[in-house]
């Protein structure tokens, strides 16, 4: 099964207080594709990931996960198809012991112990962390929990993987590892960062926010490349495609 | 002053949690049977009269017999066990005061009965200590949570119980940093009301929104109102042999007075 | 202010665990019916909050020493009585579990003495005095009046367990005196840092406050339901529970100075007394009575004499030579298991 095309068209989104965060934000990202949202601190880049899940409800316009608008009725089913991880895996990470939570999810579907126990082995195995499955979250390493976080999603075989901030917090290691885990799934991948050095990384085509409107949508070595663009949105060129202050020469 | 105590607890609750994630055939036990004979061990204990000090001393062979059959640090443990001493002092301190009566003679010194039931009330706080402390060492906090489900307590309870255990780590945490960022600018000294009013506001906050991130973090994974758990341990023979064992032997320290037997066929034996 | 299991005697522990059995049962279904999901993730982390506010130590005015918050009335307006009852005892259960605080038999007390005078009593009294749309002011003095009186009353329960339970020694009249007025000043210091931790989220974040108040009526009924209850219970329990002349109704007895052998309640205490002997499971051990009494008389304070000692030191040398003996013998026991559970 191809997984399926996600949506947005006119998406609009008016919070209580009157706070535009979302303005007219549409694209779409087809079948297996690796997307960046970036964009400055307040562009409204978390407020459109709780769109694609399905937490916020439009003010106007609407999401669409394949051919299905997303609607009540429709939420229980989008949400099995759109798996997302939150920045603060301390947030995501609720169950006492990291099997418990990777099996919430699967348990929460009706599956049988047996399946769950599968499904369980497989996400943990699949991130490298089968071994601390007895563990309580809290004795993890930063990385460790992002992994499991991440378990807790992909047990739930989710055919789209939606992450806020994957890197944020983890030490050089832990990063560049989880970027090898990443780079490696097969889901369409939608992520949001500020570690645009990852975004370079992951995600061939960039969406870049600012102030609640799409200001690019684009091949992201081309989007790098708009010094004015960055500027102006309060972003700043990857290390990776900065010149080499000694020599003046790009990584490539 | 504060920060360290903060840091002290935490350390207290992470190392007592650590023990439960060893394995010995009492750590695999079914945590209902551990559970029910450190009950029925504190009522035992708790039933003796006031000057009861004697037939309380056997009794300390169950939480030893525990530690070292499940491989607890005996040390640590006996040294947690006894940090709570001075606790156990205040309250029994009044006794001596108000229960002046001689019970005992030795050799022309007259002993009160307040001081005997203190030394009752000091082996009484010691026992009931360490069977919590072994309880939760050989079982771990969820399992004993899943047993007091098991054993008629209500959903919601256990729900929260293991919420709260989830993040309590988090949250000392949190105000650890707190702490510590104040007391980097503020000396050691207490906080004033009025600080402490505010940092607990704040940290009130964030745990407010840390509890909708949550509740996001939940739904997203399907929850539907309701925790499913998964495969439960069993009761099985040895839990029957286990609960049975040691509630038989508390019973025959409750009625037999083996202390007092020993000695006197002791004594009789050197007369 | 924790109730030790070191001070209780089973009966009243258990008791209190029944009494607080049905406060919990009653609270748990109470919240299931309102079915509000995203409940069970704030009352978990308030749970933890509470924990982490009571490690930070605050100084208490003009007086050198520290205190800490109770938290019992400040989780009720956070989140009104039924969840604060769960919330609170799930706190209490994780301190006997984890720090030996207050102890396994002695929960019982503990949730009522801490969760359900705040949450039950506390909490429907603030509503009152507080109005429907407080004032700072008008918020802050019923805030402070509701938890001194949950303090004093949680302070009497302590008391009334501990001399109901007959281990200590202090006479009834003699530990309310001693413990009422402590409480007082620490209720107002509970009252002063709940108000202030209330005006600071009130300031910061007006809407997390449920500004109308969820019916007071019903809540103040299951309240004094409640406490009827409870102290039916308590009250039967202690009854029955005080094997010892130092129990409660000695200390009332001693406080209205009906004292004497001839005091009215003979009868019915005779009778008690011989029930309870009949129906004892356990008989009375430890140090023995000079008369040999297993279960003392229930005007015991005839005060035993201190003559025939030497059969008394005859009887408790052996206790002690005995009890030292067991005492080696458990940590061999504990020496011999350990060798063996090394080898397994």
């Amino acid at each position: 099964m191809n997984p399926p095309v996600v949506e947005a068209r006119g998406l609009t989104h008016v919070y209580d207080d009157g706070t535009v965060a979302l303005q007219d934000v549409s694209f779409r990202i087809a079948a297996g594709e690796s997307v960046a949202i970036i964009g400055a601190n307040g562009a409204g880049k978390s407020t459109l990931l709780l769109h694609l899940n399905g937490h916020l409800t439009p003010t106007r316009g609407d999401v669409r996960i394949g051919q299905t608008p997303l609607t009540r009725q429709t939420l229980p089913s989008i949400r099995r198809s759109v798996g997302l991880v939150f920045q603060d895996p301390d947030d995501q990470l609720f169950m006492p012991t990291v099997y418990d939570d990777v099996a919430f999810g699967p348990r929460n579907q009706g599956l049988a112990e047996e399946e769950v126990g599968r499904r369980v082995q497989e996400a943990l195995e699949r991130v490298g962390v089968w071994s601390v499955r007895a563990k309580p979250p809290y004795r993890l390493s930063g990385g460790e929990k992002k992994r499991v976080a991440i378990a807790g999603v992909l047990a739930m075989a989710p055919d789209i993987l939606v992450m806020d901030e994957p890197t944020s917090g983890l030490d050089p290691h832990a990063r560049r590892q989880l970027i090898g885990l990443l780079a490696d799934f097969g889901h369409t991948r939608i992520f949001t960062s500020h570690d645009l050095d990852m975004v370079l990384d992951l995600c061939p085509r960039t969406i870049v926010l600012f102030a609640g409107a799409v200001k690019a949508d684009g091949p992201t070595r081309d989007i790098f490349a708009d010094a004015a663009l960055l500027a102006q949105c309060r972003l700043e060129r990857p290390l990776a495609l900065q010149a080499c202050p000694r020599c003046g020469r790009t990584q490539d | 002053m504060s920060a360290p105590a903060v840091l002290a607890g935490l350390l207290d609750f992470r190392r007592l949690d650590l023990l439960a994630a060893e394995d010995s055939a009492l750590h695999r036990l079914d945590a209902r049977a551990k559970l029910v004979v450190a009950l029925a061990f504190v009522v035992c204990v708790t039933s003796f009269g006031r000057y009861a000090v004697a037939p309380l001393l056997p009794y300390f062979v169950f939480p030893i017999a525990v530690a070292a059959a499940a491989r607890l640090p005996a040390a640590r443990l006996s040294r947690q066990v006894a940090l709570l001493l001075p606790f156990a002092l205040l309250i029994a301190l009044p006794n001596p005061l108000f229960d002046r009566e001689v019970l005992l003679r030795v050799g022309g010194v007259g002993i009160a009965g307040g001081w005997i039931s203190l030394v009752s009330i000091l082996l009484r706080a010691l026992l009931a200590a360490a069977a919590a402390l072994t309880l939760v060492a050989v079982t771990g906090f969820p399992a004993i949570c899943g047993a007091l489900e098991r054993l008629g307590m209500p959903r919601q309870l256990a729900v929260q119980l293991l919420f709260l255990y989830r993040y309590l780590a988090v949250l000392g945490e949190e105000a650890l940093r707190m702490t510590t960022a104040r007391e980097l600018r503020g000396g050691g000294r207490p906080l004033s009301l009025r600080l402490y009013a505010t940092l607990v506001g704040r940290l009130l906050l964030r745990t407010w929104d840390r509890a909708g991130r949550i509740h996001l973090a939940m739904c997203a994974r399907g929850f539907v109102g309701d925790f499913r758990s998964g495969e439960r341990s069993r009761f099985g023979r040895r839990e029957i042999i286990y609960v049975a064992g040691w509630c038989g032997l508390f019973l025959l320290l409750r009625t037999q007075d083996p202390t007092h037997r020993l000695g006197a066929a002791l004594l009789r034996l050197f007369q | 202010m924790h109730m030790a299991d070191a001070l209780l005697s089973p009966a009243v522990g258990a008791t209190m665990w029944a009494a607080a059995a049905v406060a919990v049962g009653h609270c748990s279904r109470r919240i299931r019916s309102e079915d509000d999901e995203r409940r069970v993730p704030l009352m978990g982390v308030l749970g933890a909050f509470l924990f982490a506010a009571q490690m930070i130590n605050f100084a208490i005015p003009g007086t050198g020493s520290s205190g800490h918050l109770g938290g019992g009335l400040l989780l009720a307006i956070l989140l009104g009585p039924h969840a604060a009852l769960l919330v609170m005892a799930s706190v209490l259960i994780v301190q006997a579990l984890f720090f030996a605080d207050g102890g396994l038999l002695a929960l019982g007390c503990n949730i009522v003495n801490l969760g359900f005078f705040p949450a039950f009593v506390g909490y429907p009294l603030y509503r009152r005095l507080a109005g429907s749309a407080p004032g700072a002011a008008r918020s802050g003095i019923a805030v402070v009046v509701a938890a001194l009186l949950s303090l004093q009353l949680g302070a009497l329960a302590v008391v009334l367990e501990t001399v109901a339970s007959g281990i200590s020694a202090l006479p009834f009249g003699t530990f309310v005196l001693f413990m009422l007025p402590i409480h007082l000043a620490i209720g107002v210091v509970e009252g002063v840092v709940t108000a202030a931790v209330v005006s600071f989220v009130r300031a910061a974040r007006p809407g997390m406050l449920p500004s109308v108040a969820p019916s007071g009526g019903p809540v103040t009924g299951v309240a004094l339901a409640f406490l009827a209850a409870a102290l039916a219970l308590g009250g039967v329990g202690a009854w029955g529970a005080s094997k010892d002349p130092d129990g409660l109704e000695w200390s009332i007895a001693r406080i209205t100075g009906a004292t004497g052998p001839d005091a009215p309640q003979t009868a019915v205490h005779a009778a008690l007394g011989r029930f309870q002997q009949q129906a004892a499971l356990l008989p009375d051990y430890g140090f023995r009575r000079p008369d040999g009494a297993a279960a003392p008389t229930p005007e015991g304070q005839g005060a035993p004499g201190d003559g025939a000692s030497g059969d008394r030191l005859g009887t408790s040398v052996a206790g002690v030579v005995g009890g030292a003996i067991t005492l080696l013998l458990a940590l061999l026991v504990g020496l011999v298991l350990r060798r063996q559970a090394r080898r397994a």
